[in-house]
C-alpha cells in the first residue's frame, strides 16, 4: 500500500493509467490543465501516445481516432472547452466509441471564472451535444475518489461502447490530500474481441441478449465503416425510419436499462434523518460538514451523495424522498440538479434548494443557516 | 483541537504553494489527515498567492480554511489581502521588512527576519520559503521535526537538499533567538 | 460490370454513388484506388478518412478502414488514428471548404507538424452538398447562393497555404489528368510526413450554373485550358500567367515526421529501463 499526497488532477491520470490509458490528446485550460501535462509526461514512459492539439474539438476528434484502433483514450478540459467539444461527444456516442472526457468544471457563461469553482455544468454534460441521447457522467468528491471513479469511468465507457464524462471540480482538481493506492486488484474492463470472422463482422451487429456491439479497432483485419450518420448494423448510413429508430432506442437503452450497474451513490445519517441535504462533489463535503454540525445541534439530518450523476439516481431519490419530511439540494448553480431531484421527490416530500454562483465554495454555516432557517418557517 | 488550519501568503514565485505541500506532506507522515490547496491570481510571478494546509487527526470533509490559526506573510500585498481570514486569537508570522499597523487586533505577531536570513545569512533568497517552513514549525510543533526534514529533503530540488537543511535550521534559529521577545509581547 | 479495379476497392453494394451527374468526384476517388493498387498496399493497413461534404461521402464507398467524421474534423480524427497507430497508412479525403474553411486550422496544423498523412482536397469551388455557397477556393467575382452579388473574398491557393505551414509534399492536378492524381497521391503516399493534393473537380450542378460555366464538358475545357504546369509556368512573361492554375509536383522537401519523432521519446525510456 502507498500512502501519498496528491492532487486531484494527478490521481486522474494516475486511475486513468491504471485503467488502461495509452492515449491523450487535449488543449490547455485552467483548472484542468496538469492532467494534460502529467500525460505528456507519464505516457511515452509505458509507450503511450500524448498529443497537444490546435484546438479543443480537435483534442477530442484525435482521442476518439485513437479509441477506434483499439486505444483506451482520454481528453480533459474545463468549462468553455468542454463546450466545444460538444461536437465530438455526439459524434463518439453515435459511433459507440468509448473514450473519457473530463470536465473540470469552472465559472461561465465564457470564460467566466477561470481558477474558481463551480458546478454549473451539470445540464451541459447531460444535454450539451445536439439531438436525444443518454449519457454516462460521474463525480467524485475526494482526491482518492477522482483515482477510482476515473477507472470506474474507463471501465464504463468500454463495457457501454460509449463516451464517459467524469466531472470534477476545481477545488478537487488542484487540492492535495492523501491517497491510499492499495494493491489490491481492481477490476479492470477490457474491449472483447468479435467472436466473428472480418467476413461476417458486422460493427454494430447486436448478438442476441446483448445491447453492445463488439468492438474491433482500425487495422486489425477487419474493415467496417464508421459514420456521424445514423446507421444499421453494418456501419453504412440509411434513412429508413424503423432502423433509425430501433438504433437510436438502442443508444438510449444500453444505458437507460443498465442503471442498476452504473448509478452509484452514497447515503450518509440518511436512517434516522428528517431532513436529506442532497449534494455532490466538493457540495457534499461542506454538506456533510454541515450535518455534522447540525447533529450537534440536535438536528436530525443526512446526505445523500450521488457519484453517477448521469444517468439520474431515480430509483435512489425516490426511495428517500418517503423517507425524510424535506430534501435540500445544495449545489453550485441556481438548480440544475434541483430540477431533477424536485422533479422526482416532490410527491413524497418538501424539495428545497441552495445554490450560489460567487465562485466560492459554499461553506457548512450557510447550509447550517439555511437548515435551521427552513426549521423555524 | 480538531484541526490545524494555516495560511501562508506572499508573492508568486516565493515557493509558499511548495511550503504548504512539503508542510501537508510532513503532517502525512507524521499520519495525520491533511488537505493542502492554494489560489492564485493570473500572474505567474508577483501578484498576492496563497496556501493552505488542514491538519487534523478526524476526516477532513470541508476543505477550505475560512478563518485560520496560523498564517505566515512574506509580503505586505499578501498579508492585507487575507488578513481577516486569521482568527481574533490566531498567531500573525511576518517578515521584519514589512510595516504592521493592526493594534485594534487581538492577534499574536511574530515578526521576524526571514527574507534577509535568506538572501544575506544563507545567500539565496530562493531559500525564505524553507527558513519560514523551520520558523513555523518552532513556533507551532504542528508536525514532528523529523518528519519535516524528511518531507523538506523529498521535494527540493535534487543537489539543494544541504541548502535547504541549513535553511530549515536557520527557520528554528529565528524563533530560539525571538522567543524571549515574542513571549514578552504575548 | 464494373471494373476490376473499383471490384477489388470498392463497396460495390454501396453503390450507385450518391454524386450527381456530371461531377468529378468519381475520377479523383477511382484515381485515389489507382495509386493504392499501383503501390500494392492491403486495403487492411490503410485507413481513409473523411469530413463532411459531397467528397466525404468516398470512404462509404471504399472498402478499407473507413471513417466518415465531423465537418472540417477529418485531420483531428485521422491524427489520432496515425498517432495511436503509425503502422497504418492514413488518407484524408476532404473538400475545399471542410479543409480550409471549418477545418482551417486542422489543416495547417497537420502540415506544420509533418505527420504522415496523404491529404486529398476534391475542390470544386463550392459547398455542393449544402446548394451552392460560396466557399474559400470561389475566385473573388464568382458567385454562390450566399454570394449572389459576386464573392468579394480572396481565395485561398491551398497549395501555397499547406507547403508555408509545412508540408513536405505539395501538389496540384485535375480530374482532367487522372493519371497525374494518381501520380501524385503514389507519391504523396511514398513521402513520409503530410502531404497535400489539391484535386481540381467540377460542380456542374451548382458552381457551373450559377456562374454559367456550361455544363460538364464545357467545365473539363476550362480545366484543360487553364492549367499549366509548374515548370512552363515559370518560363511564362507575368502578364500571361493571370488566370492560370499551376499544376504538378509545387513543393518537395525532406524533415522529420511527427510520429517518428514521439517515438524516440518513447524509445528513449526503453533504452533507460
Amino acid at each position: 500500500m502507498t500512502i501519498k499526497l496528491m492532487q486531484g488532477n494527478e490521481a486522474c491520470v494516475e486511475g486513468a493509467l491504471k485503467a488502461g490509458m495509452t492515449f491523450f490528446a487535449g488543449y490547455p485550460i485552467t483548472p484542468s490543465t496538469e492532467i494534460a501535462e502529467l500525460s505528456a509526461q507519464k505516457l511515452p514512459e509505458i509507450g503511450g501516445k500524448f498529443i497537444q492539439m490546435e484546438d479543443e474539438i480537435a483534442g477530442i476528434s484525435a482521442t476518439i481516432g485513437a479509441a477506434l484502433t483499439g486505444k483506451k483514450a482520454m481528453t480533459a478540459t474545463s468549462g468553455p472547452g468542454f463546450s466545444l467539444k460538444q461536437e465530438g461527444i455526439g459524434y463518439g456516442i453515435i459511433t459507440e466509441t468509448p473514450c473519457v472526457i473530463v470536465n473540470v468544471q469552472r465559472g461561465g457563461p465564457s470564460t467566466g471564472l477561470p481558477t474558481s469553482p463551480s458546478q454549473g455544468d451539470i445540464m451541459q454534460a447531460r444535454w450539451g451535444t445536439h439531438g436525444d441521447h443518454s449519457i454516462i457522467a460521474l463525480y467524485p468528491w475526494s482526491v482518492k475518489e477522482i483515482y477510482t471513479e476515473t477507472i470506474r469511468a474507463f471501465n464504463l465507457a468500454e463495457k457501454y461502447r460509449t463516451p464517459v464524462i467524469l466531472l470534477m471540480d476545481e477545488v478537487i482538481g488542484h487540492m492535495r490530500e492523501k491517497i491510499e493506492i492499495k494493491n489490491e486488484v481492481i477490476e479492470i474492463c477490457d474491449r472483447k474481441d468479435p467472436t466473428s470472422p472480418p467476413s461476417d463482422y458486422e460493427p454494430f451487429e447486436i448478438k442476441k441478449g446483448e445491447e453492445v456491439p463488439e468492438m474491433v479497432g482500425f487495422g486489425k483485419g477487419y474493415n467496417f465503416h464508421v459514420t456521424g450518420l445514423v446507421h444499421g448494423s453494418t456501419g453504412f448510413p440509411s434513412g429508413n425510419s424503423e432502423i433509425a429508430e430501433e438504433f437510436l432506442n438502442r443508444l438510449i437503452d444500453k444505458i437507460e436499462d443498465n442503471k442498476e450497474d452504473i448509478v452509484k451513490s452514497k447515503e450518509y445519517q440518511i436512517e434516522d434523518a428528517d431532513i436529506a441535504l442532497v449534494a455532490f462533489g466538493c457540495t457534499a463535503r461542506s454538506a456533510l460538514s454541515a450535518v455534522e454540525d447540525l447533529r450537534e445541534e440536535g438536528i436530525k439530518v443526512g446526505l445523500f451523495r450521488p457519484l453517477t450523476i448521469w444517468p439520474l439516481a431515480e430509483r435512489e431519490i425516490e426511495e428517500l424522498s418517503k423517507k425524510v419530511k424535506r430534501i435540500v439540494v445544495v449545489e453550485m448553480n441556481m438548480g440544475q440538479y434541483f430540477n431533477e431531484v424536485d422533479r422526482i421527490a416532490c410527491k413524497n416530500t418538501k424539495v428545497e434548494k441552495y445554490g450560489r454562483l460567487n465562485g466560492q465554495l459554499i461553506k457548512p454555516e450557510e447550509i447550517v443557516n439555511f437548515i435551521k432557517e427552513g426549521q423555524d418557517a | 483541537m480538531s484541526a490545524l488550519e494555516i495560511r501562508l501568503t506572499g508573492a508568486g514565485g516565493q515557493g509558499l504553494i511548495l511550503a504548504g505541500i512539503i508542510l501537508a506532506e510532513a503532517a502525512l507522515l507524521d499520519g495525520m489527515n491533511v488537505v493542502q490547496s492554494q489560489s492564485y491570481g493570473p500572474e505567474a510571478r508577483g501578484g498576492a498567492s496563497k496556501s493552505e494546509v488542514i491538519i487534523s487527526k478526524k476526516d477532513i470533509n470541508y476543505p477550505k480554511v475560512d478563518k485560520c490559526d496560523i498564517m505566515l506573510s512574506l509580503t505586505q500585498k499578501g498579508c492585507n489581502k487575507y488578513i481577516d481570514g486569521l482568527k481574533s486569537d490566531g498567531i500573525l508570522v511576518i517578515d521584519s521588512s514589512m510595516d504592521f499597523d493592526l493594534e485594534s487586533k487581538d492577534i499574536k505577531i511574530v515578526k521576524l527576519p526571514i527574507l534577509s536570513t535568506a538572501s544575506e545569512k544563507i545567500g539565496k533568497i530562493m531559500v525564505a520559503n524553507i527558513v519560514a517552513l523551520g520558523s513555523l514549525y518552532q513556533l507551532t510543533k504542528a508536525v514532528s521535526k523529523e518528519s519535516l526534514i524528511k518531507a523538506v529533503s523529498d521535494r527540493v530540488p535534487r543537489g539543494t537538499e544541504e541548502l535547504n537543511r541549513i535553511a530549515l535550521e536557520e527557520g528554528f534559529n529565528l524563533i530560539l533567538e525571538h522567543k524571549e521577545k515574542y513571549q514578552s509581547e504575548s | 460490370m464494373p471494373s476490376k479495379l473499383v471490384e477489388k476497392y470498392f463497396r460495390t453494394e454501396h453503390l450507385p454513388h450518391i454524386w450527381c451527374p456530371g461531377c468529378g468526384n468519381g475520377i479523383v476517388t477511382r484515381a485515389i484506388v489507382k495509386a493504392i493498387d499501383n503501390l500494392d498496399i492491403d486495403p487492411n493497413d490503410c485507413c481513409i478518412v473523411s469530413g463532411i461534404g459531397c467528397s466525404a461521402r468516398a470512404s462509404g464507398y471504399l472498402d478499407f478502414n473507413t471513417m466518415h467524421t465531423t465537418h472540417g474534423r477529418a485531420l483531428a480524427f485521422a491524427t489520432g488514428i496515425k498517432l495511436a497507430n503509425p503502422d497504418l497508412h492514413v488518407i484524408v479525403i476532404t473538400g475545399d471548404g471542410d479543409s480550409s474553411a471549418i477545418g482551417g486550422n486542422h489543416l495547417i496544423h497537420a502540415a506544420r507538424r509533418n505527420i504522415d498523412i496523404t491529404t486529398i482536397v476534391y475542390n470544386n469551388n463550392t459547398y455542393g452538398m449544402t446548394g451552392g455557397q460560396y466557399s474559400p477556393t470561389t475566385p473573388t467575382g464568382d458567385k454562390g447562393t450566399t454570394a449572389p452579388y459576386g464573392n468579394i473574398d480572396l481565395n485561398f491557393d491551398l497549395c501555397k497555404l499547406t507547403k508555408a505551414a509545412g508540408a513536405t509534399y505539395v501538389s496540384r492536378s485535375t480530374i482532367y489528368s487522372p493519371n497525374m492524381i494518381t501520380n501524385q497521391v503514389e507519391e504523396g503516399m511514398k513521402n513520409k510526413g503530410f502531404s497535400f493534393i489539391e484535386a481540381l473537380t467540377i460542380c456542374p450542378t451548382y458552381y457551373g450554373r450559377k456562374n454559367k460555366k456550361g455544363g460538364a464538358l464545357e467545365m473539363m475545357e476550362f480545366l484543360k485550358e487553364n492549367t499549366i504546369n509548374v515548370a512552363a509556368y515559370d518560363k511564362l512573361p507575368e502578364e500571361k500567367r493571370q488566370g492560370k492554375y499551376i499544376v504538378g509536383e509545387i513543393h518537395k522537401s525532406s524533415r522529420p515526421e511527427y510520429t517518428e519523432e514521439y517515438q524516440k521519446i518513447i524509445d528513449s525510456f526503453s533504452k533507460e529501463g
